[in-house]
């Protein structure tokens, strides 16, 4: 019974630092949410490409391969940090990279990939974000991987990091095309 | 006079104060729809988002009880009613329309966790996931319970020599000299 007066305090104490330990070193960012749309069917869109913008490209058009979605978007500070990154790991051709401008303008939109250079096949303009709700898009930048089926195998919130881009993208993209 | 009733009711009289404060707790943690409601309608209004809506007084009322109660994934400790963050905006526009084409609240949060998980209800569903957040604070009171029971039961057992005498108080000796001036 003594013993049971100091074991039970420091079995609760030690939940607890188990739980605030969670929190505090897990590389928990309240930001990242878990997305639902994780291994759900990617959102029907069909957006005008946004250097042609009478050329339209669908969710359909986009079955059979494994592509990456970024959402980008010309006032976005953070994507300027993540650019360059995705430039490089375009060079790679490791897979068809898309844009998806999120709730910007054709003209400062496309004077930004001039100025940093154009990473995607195309960038789909997304003008009002509707697409970008359907992607359940709360942050820019944004990526998604999606497969031959059209299913979000992968979602990024935040900046690509060349960690992410080698340790989490290709290794599925191996598993994906193999 | 260590009476172990008079403890008894001490104990009681604490637990009864306390029990109010931990009953307040549960509801505090999610914003109630009609008082997130009431207090946009007397702030929003003045909006530039929400005037050019106002046309339709009763819709917006409806659509800020939903956003009310749904989290805005930008600024997180704000509900999409209340928030500025550009995907408020346009998630509240969205919600109007949704509700102009007559989808009911259900289907609109169905739409919302569709794309941004439990995570944007401020009333999480009980789910595996969040049973310790909905059964915590029920099993901490009824462990404190069964503590004060087990506390209660041990001291009444005891003779009153076993506690020690209390001690008397100033006041008590004073009001033997001379009474207390109630004013």
């Amino acid at each position: 019974m003594k013993v049971l007066k100091f074991l039970i305090p420091l079995a609760i104490f030690l939940v607890m630092v188990g739980f605030f330990a969670k929190g505090l070193y897990n590389n928990h960012d309240p930001h990242e949410v878990p997305s639902p749309l994780i291994d759900k069917p990617a959102p029907e869109f069909a957006l005008t490409r946004l250097d042609q913008p009478e050329q339209t490209i669908r969710r359909a058009d986009m079955l059979g391969k494994v592509w990456m979605l970024n959402v980008w978007a010309s006032w976005c500070e953070s994507c300027r940090d993540e650019h360059p990154y995705l430039v490089e790991f375009a060079k790679l051709k490791a897979l068809p990279i898309y844009g998806l401008d999120y709730k910007d303008q054709r003209e400062p939109a496309q004077a930004w990939l001039a100025e940093r250079g154009n990473p995607y096949d195309a960038s789909l303009f997304d003008a009002n974000g509707r697409v970008g709700i359907d992607f359940g898009v709360y942050g820019v930048p944004e990526t998604f991987v999606i497969d031959k089926q059209g299913v979000i195998r992968f979602k990024q919130i935040g900046a690509l990091t060349p960690e992410v881009l080698n340790g989490k993208v290709l290794p599925l993209l191996r598993k994906l095309n193999g | 006079m260590a009476d172990p009733r008079r403890l008894l009711a001490t104990l009681l009289l604490a637990l009864g104060a306390a029990l109010p404060a931990l009953a307040a707790d549960a509801p505090a943690s999610a914003p109630s729809a009609a008082a997130a409601a009431a207090s946009e309608a007397t702030v929003k209004f003045e909006a530039p988002a929400a005037r050019l809506t106002a046309a339709d007084p009763a819709l917006e009322a409806r659509m800020l009880a939903i956003t009310g109660e749904l989290r805005c994934l930008v600024c997180q400790n704000q509900t999409i009613a209340d928030s500025h963050a550009d995907l408020a905006v346009d998630l509240r526009q969205e919600v109007r329309e949704m509700l102009q084409r007559g989808q009911t609240p259900e289907q609109i949060r169905r739409y919302m966790t569709d794309r941004y998980g439990d995570f944007i209800l401020y009333r999480p569903p009980l789910k595996a996931s969040t049973a310790v957040l909905w059964l915590a604070p029920a099993a901490l009171l009824l462990i404190a319970l069964a503590a004060l029971a087990v506390v209660i039961r041990r001291r009444a057992r005891l003779s009153d020599d076993q506690f020690e005498p209390e001690p008397l108080l100033d006041d008590e000796s004073i009001a033997v000299d001379r009474p207390v001036n109630l004013v």
